[in-house]
């Protein structure tokens, strides 16, 4: 792939002037990889492109999400791996925070149409990051991928509950752009549809703001749209040793084209914000199993307590409630099994009765969903007592490729 | 119905006449070249013999008679199915006329029984002295001067259709006027940059209903659109009618003359596609005859027709692009063809997933279309 040319949005502030004459390799000294928790703190720099995993996954969550999945229009192979390698070539200059194309939003000929679209100009990279998987219906007949297919990329079986609108479900890819700035969010997959009018075609797509959970020590526990701190207890990307053991597909797991990616399994779960709303306090924070206000264990004092799930009341009913989310969540009553969570707060304005049209997208990061998210997901649906405040969707699963090296593109060895 | 009924964006600066717009085909000009005479073409519903597939460049006569029970259309396809000239409607036991002039190189003779799909395709070798090979200035030239033909062969047809159209709206003929309303509407929107260039005849002559100005009157097809199918009867339509004849007589009188630059012919293609995705895909453009189709499909062909039109310069400058345009062009005719019914299209009642798929497919052709004219501005 030739380096494209693309002028810096961080050159526009005189200061960082001196950003402009490194240029994307500048950036390389700032790895997302590298567990520096000082990152967390810049939110405008650039987060690296390149690397072995994709940008991301565990790239200390950022505030806001804009989530798109395409369907793949063209019947071409050749079209599709065109795709992925212009993709790949613009989404390295997006996430330096450089404008797309030959001559960017502004400097290209008066009669024709820029190439980059420009609303991101004068705003810095934001730590963009932008990540990219496929859905199991690209390996149908298509463009011969069937026999490449992950066994782990299952079709997700029906939970109890669902009810899946196919207009917000599924996808061929799944393009996942987060960014401290909804603006360069935004700017990503809008450029990035773009590039592929023709050959994809957009699916649905997602905005999300408040990042509902932490992948870094670094970051605070935020909290979702039922008020409670979401995250506390997910993956964090200082333990090194359990993101291998639970987010990167290993050799052994195969097939070598996934190896050092990762499965994503996407949710869009409303919530009916007016119902949850009249819940008495006492009765959310059984439901959820953490106190409002510190998202500690009910029963324990600080957020990071370990949870006691033998702990009794003096009623000898548990503390924290059987049917309780945190419970029916938890890694010890599902085999071990945990995920990297990454989801973000929706609101889509309000329905036609003038109701809150609101929940979470989640976005949950594992090796293998057959033993992480469909046990997890086939418990909480069955016994939640959070479901009667929640529905799902929408919903969709993507193989996530591992990293993309300089002169390689998204899921080359998927192809080839 | 009419008689002339064009489907495909044709007119180029190579074709010198135009079977479905001579009101017949009663000037034959033998071909003057050489004694090697008409090529006729027996054109049937599952065939399509020419007697002979070679021959000298300059201009070619194609006899085309039908001996099939389909309307059948003849065309002259160059690379990527770029149109030399074609003749429509051709009804059973008819036979037209196409002249057409033919640079050496290799073409494709293409007849369409029923007027859809690929067609029954052979070769076409044209042979003798090629022209000299022209710069590009002359190509961008030749451009504008193939499109301002097309311009002025859609006009005509658009001045004479929305003389039947009224006529009929005045005589009292529902069922007709309502037949000849998207007919007659397909020039227009084939043409719809140019119409707008000039002023307020554009309001005057396609406004909706939500367009027009407090104090203003209301007037054009979608008045009388709704007149005959909201209140379905053309009483009360009569000055409108008229008023529309008028008003299209003056704006085809200033078409005529209307001086384009290539950079025009480049942003007209993809406004025409920028109406097809704003007016046509939301069904809003005829609310009330639910003929979006019609217009849809003529918009795409007056877009490709600028498109073809620029071809050669683009040919030269960005052979990517132009093989592009030529595979997202075929996606968004078979996209349409889809819903064609009896010499049109089915009533715009399509389902959301429908409109999706129709509007992927512009979405498709239009992002290619919009790198056009940096294309043709580079030096």
């Amino acid at each position: 792939m030739t380096e494209r040319k693309g002028i810096s949005r961080r050159g526009l502030f005189g200061a960082a002037g001196a950003a402009v004459a490194t240029g994307v390799a500048g950036y390389a000294a700032h790895s997302a990889l590298a567990s520096e928790p000082s990152q967390a703190a810049d939110n405008t720099g650039p987060v690296e492109f390149h690397g072995p995993h994709q940008a991301g996954i565990t790239t200390p969550v950022q505030d806001r999400l804009h989530f798109a999945a395409f369907d793949v229009t063209t019947t071409s192979r050749d079209d599709l791996i065109a795709l992925l390698k212009e993709w790949s070539a613009a989404a390295a200059l997006l996430t330096a925070g450089r404008d797309i194309g030959q001559y960017g939003a502004v400097n290209g000929p008066d009669e024709a149409p820029p190439e980059d679209t420009g609303e991101a100009v004068g705003l810095p990279p934001a730590r963009l990051t932008i990540t990219v998987g496929f859905g199991p219906s690209l390996f149908d007949k298509r463009f011969g991928l069937a026999a490449k297919r992950p066994k782990a990329l299952v079709d997700l079986p029906h939970f109890i509950g669902d009810d899946l609108d196919p207009t917000r479900s599924y996808g061929d890819i799944a393009v996942q752009a987060c960014s401290d700035d909804p603006q360069v969010a935004v700017h990503a997959i809008r450029n990035l549809a773009r590039i592929g009018f023709g050959r994809v075609a957009v699916r649905y797509s997602q905005l999300g703001f408040g990042r509902t959970s932490s992948t870094s020590r670094a970051q605070s526990t935020p909290r979702n749209l039922f008020g409670f701190k979401d995250g506390t207890a997910n993956l964090k990307l200082e333990d090194a040793d359990k993101l291998e053991q639970q987010v990167w597909v290993q050799p052994e797991d195969g097939p070598d084209w996934m190896v050092g990616g990762s499965y994503l399994v996407s949710r869009r779960i409303r919530m009916n914000i007016e119902i949850w709303d009249r819940t008495s306090l006492g009765e959310q924070e059984g439901i959820i199993g953490r106190g409002k206000g510190t998202g500690a264990p009910l029963g324990k004092a600080d957020e990071f307590d370990v949870i006691d799930f033998n702990a009794k009341q003096a009623d000898g009913e548990p503390k924290i409630p059987a049917d309780s989310h945190v419970r029916l969540a938890h890694p010890q009553f599902n085999n071990g099994a945990e995920l990297l969570r990454r989801g973000y707060n929706f609101v889509d304005g309000s329905d036609g009765l003038g109701r809150l049209d609101a929940g979470l997208f989640f976005l949950a990061y594992q090796r293998d969903p057959r033993k992480q998210f469909i046990p997890i997901q086939n418990q909480l649906a069955k016994s939640d007592t959070m479901n009667e405040y929640i529905h799902h969707v929408g919903s969709a699963i993507f193989a996530c490729p591992p990293g993309v090296t300089p002169g390689t593109y998204w899921g080359e060895k998927l192809f080839t | 119905m009419s008689t002339s009924l064009p489907r495909r964006a044709a007119v180029l600066g190579v074709v010198i006449s135009l079977g479905a717009l001579t009101a017949c085909a009663k000037d034959e000009p033998a071909a003057k070249d050489d004694g090697t005479g008409p090529v006729s073409v027996k054109a049937s519903d599952s065939g399509c013999d020419l007697s002979r597939r070679d021959v000298k460049s300059g201009t070619s006569t194609f006899s085309v008679s039908n001996g099939g029970s389909k309307i059948t259309e003849f065309y002259v396809y160059a690379e990527g199915d770029r149109v030399m000239g074609e003749v429509e409607n051709i009804g059973p036991g008819l036979k037209r006329d196409l002249i057409v002039e033919l640079p050496t190189g290799k073409y494709q003779a293409v007849c369409k029984p029923g007027m859809v799909g690929d067609g029954i395709r052979g070769d076409l070798t044209v042979t003798g002295d090629a022209p000299a090979q022209v710069d590009e200035d002359a190509l961008l030239k030749q451009a504008t001067e193939s499109y301002q033909r097309y311009i002025n062969s859609q006009v005509v047809a658009l001045e004479q259709q929305t003389t039947e159209f009224t006529t009929a709206v005045k005589a009292g003929d529902l069922a007709k006027a309502k037949a000849l309303f998207p007919v007659a509407r397909t020039y227009y929107e084939r043409v719809e940059p140019v119409a707008e260039s000039f002023g307020d005849l554009d309001p005057k002559i396609d406004a909706r209903v939500n367009d027009v100005e407090p104090g203003t009157e209301w007037t054009g097809f979608h008045r009388i659109e709704q007149g005959l199918w909201v209140g379905n009867t053309t009483k009360g339509m009569e000055k409108y009618a008229d008023q529309l004849l008028t008003d299209v007589k003056t704006l085809v009188a200033k078409a005529k003359i209307v001086k384009l630059t290539p950079l025009q012919l480049a942003n007209g293609a993809k406004e025409l596609l920028d109406e097809v995705a704003t007016g046509k895909i939301t069904g809003e453009e005829d609310r009330y005859s639910h003929t979006d189709l019609w217009d849809f499909q003529a918009n795409v062909e007056g877009s490709q027709a600028a498109v073809q039109a620029l071809r050669p310069a683009l040919q030269t400058r960005d052979t990517a692009l132009v093989t592009q345009l030529d595979t997202n062009f075929k996606a968004v005719f078979a996209a349409v063809d889809k819903y064609r019914e009896g010499d049109g299209f089915k009533s715009y009642n399509l389902t959301e997933a429908e409109k999706k798929a129709l509007s992927q497919v512009v979405d498709g052709l239009a992002e290619p279309v919009s790198k056009v004219a940096g294309v043709i501005a580079k030096k």
